[in-house]
């Protein structure tokens, strides 16, 4: 069952409150997103660190109801 | 197999092979947007590599997952460390950290930087 924006948002703000988040759906099958996140959380992590946390935000979908989430993370300019 | 042995398997694979490939489908037919891409660029870079199908076991397509705890299929490996996907894997590569990575673990490669 595919996931819709808010759903993948709100789960990512669940557990990044402070991220700042912007997604674009690429298909429009809602399983094939593209996502910039900018986090707090993801200072001083490497980049397969900062998507392992997206991931468990988005609580086991990822790669099931979720195929294809092209993700762009970063630390907000300090 | 069971999962310990698959990670055994995995485990075994990333540290006998320098550059190790899991993707679905092979190097000649990638079967996911997202491995060919992968593969456009370890073509570019003219590195030598070896893949893994993933489509062959599915024991090895779960198991991947779960040994790195990542959820995606391709995964890339240098000298038995995870570097990425494919996102972090096109980043890396136009961002020249992946040539950098690579000379800095005496993997011979193409040297230009190119946005693929």
């Amino acid at each position: 069952m595919p996931m819709d924006e808010n759903e993948i948002l709100k789960l990512i703000k669940k557990k990044l409150p402070d991220a700042d988040v912007s997604i674009r759906d690429l298909a429009g099958d809602g399983d094939h997103y593209s996502a910039t996140v900018v986090s707090e959380a993801f200072r001083g992590k490497t980049r397969v660190q900062q998507h392992q946390l997206v991931y468990e935000a988005l609580e086991g979908n990822m790669g099931g109801a979720l195929h294809a989430l092209a993700l762009q993370t970063s630390a907000p300019e300090s | 197999m069971s999962e310990q042995k698959v990670h055994e398997w995995i485990g075994k694979k990333v540290a006998t092979d320098d550059v190790v490939l899991f993707m679905k489908g092979t190097r000649q037919f990638p079967q996911c947007g997202f491995s060919s891409q992968v593969v456009q660029i370890m073509e570019y870079l003219g590195l030598e590599y070896s893949e893994v199908n993933v489509l062959d076991d599915l024991g090895i397509r779960d198991g991947i997952k779960s040994f790195t705890n990542w959820p995606t299929i391709p995964q890339l490996y240098v000298k038995g460390e995870f570097v990425g996907g494919c996102d972090i894997i096109r980043e890396m590569f136009q961002d020249g950290e992946l040539q950098e990575l690579l000379t800095s673990k005496d993997i011979s490669h193409n040297k230009q930087t190119q946005t693929a």
